[in-house]
């Protein structure tokens, strides 16, 4: 029977609270903390979350009633307490797939992340998680090559790859610049950085900036005999100028370039991500503006988010932090997204912060990337932490060595090759540390001095090193 | 040639994974074996001019040496292939059939 038109206001709980409702495999799934303001009851907040980022509105409307909004409407299933925190709750919302467009992670985050955020009934909002369905994933085009194709196109195995961001970051000519990607590749890392804010700059324009790198590139591999690259940054004011830088790129046959997904955003960074895989290019991903969006626990979205976002619009690396310095609760933390990049199911796990199941099917992994703040003293508990499919990078931890990059790279070398040695001889990693980071400076004068410039920063490491055990 | 004179660090032809440390004993090759096998990998042994150590395939020795988890019968292949092939470089791989990758890759003998 056809329903009647009822104008006014309804209470949001009447339509989208729905706590028998039974999530669909093809529903998409989100995990919400939720802190309303004083007074409103739990589930009207919950289910006003759920209407404002599905197909509710504040009134009731006429037009409504020419579609099937059971069909469409999202719907707040679960509510849970937040340990420790009153004031807050969890909501869990299904939203049917026929929501959204197909491989448009754009179009999931203007609906779930959209106006619901400013609502006036909420205090704060954070989007912790969301469980993508197979259904949606097989849409989305995904990393352009994945962790085993850049492996094999870089013949790099067993063991992370080794990077460095240039520094300074900001001044150097293009030549100059070349020099000091040269003198790290030559030194033994296999892949160096533009700073996510080398654009094309009037000091160092990127036409200049590529071809110098290239040069550079191309030196190191003759005289190493090992395979090289630059992530050479495509980020830029347009999608046209980006795509006629990464054209240039292809033209001197450079191996990979770079975006910052964030401040570039989705539709730009899947664009590119096609044009890499059509290409065969490899895609850096920077993630400058992150903590705007996911530092404050109770408003935002949360990192693991974004990752998930740019694993389906598409990049082989992803920044995720470096843990080792900071308190034990980012390394699970971090190690939870760091799964969502590499695995292909990683199951439900509160204790890293991971929500839902997450089903990744066939789509290609990303390396996660430590960067910043890192030197040789970290590298046993880096190696522990992120494993072979990583890329470990080493800024000033390179360029602030005494003797210079290149030895400053030939230490960072040997000190990773003594862990990956150690850690396949059964060795205990951070137990060991000291032990296998002496044992292999006895054979690299680089080392011994890198181990010395940085020794003051050994305590922090031993902090690190209890952490582990615990 | 760098005498070791401290700060003039000298450009080294190297061979990916594991060519920065000194020279692996019999022992350390050994414990790499163990490493391949106890991931459940299939241990493999190429080899090739050095001349040609840039080129992505190098020459197999024979078919790899699927469901050997016997860390002997590898040391051996690896030193039949070297006494066959001494002026080549002699790398050993474990292959791992889960990621379609190869799990530890490292040459044991260069040319």
């Amino acid at each position: 029977m056809a329903k009647k038109y009822d104008a006014g206001v309804k209470e949001y709980r009447d339509l989208y609270w729905a706590p028998d409702y039974v999530p669909l495999d093809t529903d998409l799934l989100a995990c919400f903390k939720v802190t309303g303001q004083p007074g409103v009851p739990r589930e009207e907040v919950a289910a006003a979350v759920a209407a404002e980022s599905s197909t509710g509105t504040w009134s009731t409307v006429w037009s409504e009633l020419l579609t099937d909004l059971e069909f469409y409407k999202g719907r707040s299933y679960r509510i849970e307490d937040v340990p420790g925190d009153p004031e807050s709750f969890y909501t869990f919302i299904a939203y049917p797939i026929d929501l959204f467009e197909e491989g448009s992670v754009v179009n999931v985050l203007t609906s779930l992340v959209g106006n619901v955020f400013g609502f006036k009934a909420l205090k704060h909002l954070r989007l912790e998680d969301i469980r993508f369905p197979m259904a949606f994933i097989k849409t989305c085009g995904g990393p352009p090559a994945g962790i085993q194709v850049e492996r094999d196109r870089l013949n790099k195995y067993g063991r992370p790859m080794l990077g460095c961001t240039i520094k300074p970051k900001l001044g150097l000519s293009a030549k100059n610049y070349g020099r000091a990607v040269y003198e790290c590749l030559r030194g033994g890392l296999d892949l160096t950085k533009d700073d996510e804010n080398v654009n094309s700059q009037s000091f160092m324009r990127w036409r200049d900036r590529f071809e110098f790198v290239a040069d550079a590139i191309d030196k190191a591999e003759r005289e190493t005999g090992e395979r090289k690259g630059h992530y050479l940054n495509v980020t830029a004011a347009t999608p046209e100028e980006m795509y006629k830088r990464a054209e240039f790129a292809k033209e001197l046959n450079q191996p990979i370039i770079m975006h910052d997904f964030i401040t570039g955003g989705f539709t730009a960074n899947t664009g590119l991500a096609n044009w890499c895989r059509d290409n065969g290019m490899l895609l850096h991903i920077h993630r400058a503006m992150h903590a705007v969006i996911d530092r404050h626990p109770k408003h935002g979205i949360h990192f693991r988010v974004l990752a998930k976002c740019l694993r389906l619009s598409g990049g082989d690396h992803l920044h995720t932090g470096t843990v080792v310095g900071k308190l034990e609760g980012d390394r699970a933390s971090t190690l939870g997204f760091v799964d969502q990049l590499r695995e292909s199911f990683i199951p439900e796990d509160r204790s890293r912060g991971v929500f839902f199941d997450q089903d990744w099917g066939s789509m290609p992994g990303v390396f996660a990337v430590a960067s910043g703040g890192i030197h040789v003293w970290h590298m046993p508990a880096l190696l522990n932490i992120f494993g072979d499919d990583s890329v470990l990078q080493f800024g000033g931890g390179t360029q602030g060595h005494p003797w210079g990059n290149a030895a400053g790279a030939a230490a960072n070398r040997v000190a990773l090759e003594a862990c990956v040695k150690a850690r396949n001889e059964g060795r205990e990693l951070e137990r060991e540390a000291r032990d296998i980071l002496t044992e292999a400076a006895q054979h690299s004068p680089e080392l011994a001095l890198a181990m010395e410039t940085w020794k003051e920063i050994k305590f922090e490491f031993e902090t690190v090193d209890k952490l582990d055990v615990a | 040639m760098n005498n070791g004179i401290a700060g003039d660090y000298q450009t080294k032809q190297s061979l990916e994974t594991f060519s920065f440390l000194p020279k692996f004993t019999a022992e350390d090759v050994q414990k790499q074996v163990a490493y391949i096998v106890a991931n459940g990998w299939a241990p493999s042994i190429e080899h090739e001019h050095p001349s040609n150590a840039m080129d992505h395939y190098w020459t197999m020795w024979k078919l790899p040496l699927f469901g050997e988890t016997n860390i002997a019968t590898v040391l051996n292949e690896l030193e039949a292939c070297r006494r066959a092939y001494p002026d080549h470089h002699i790398r050993l791989i474990g292959y791992d059939a889960y990621t379609q990758s190869q799990g530890s890759c490292f040459v044991v003998y260069a040319g």
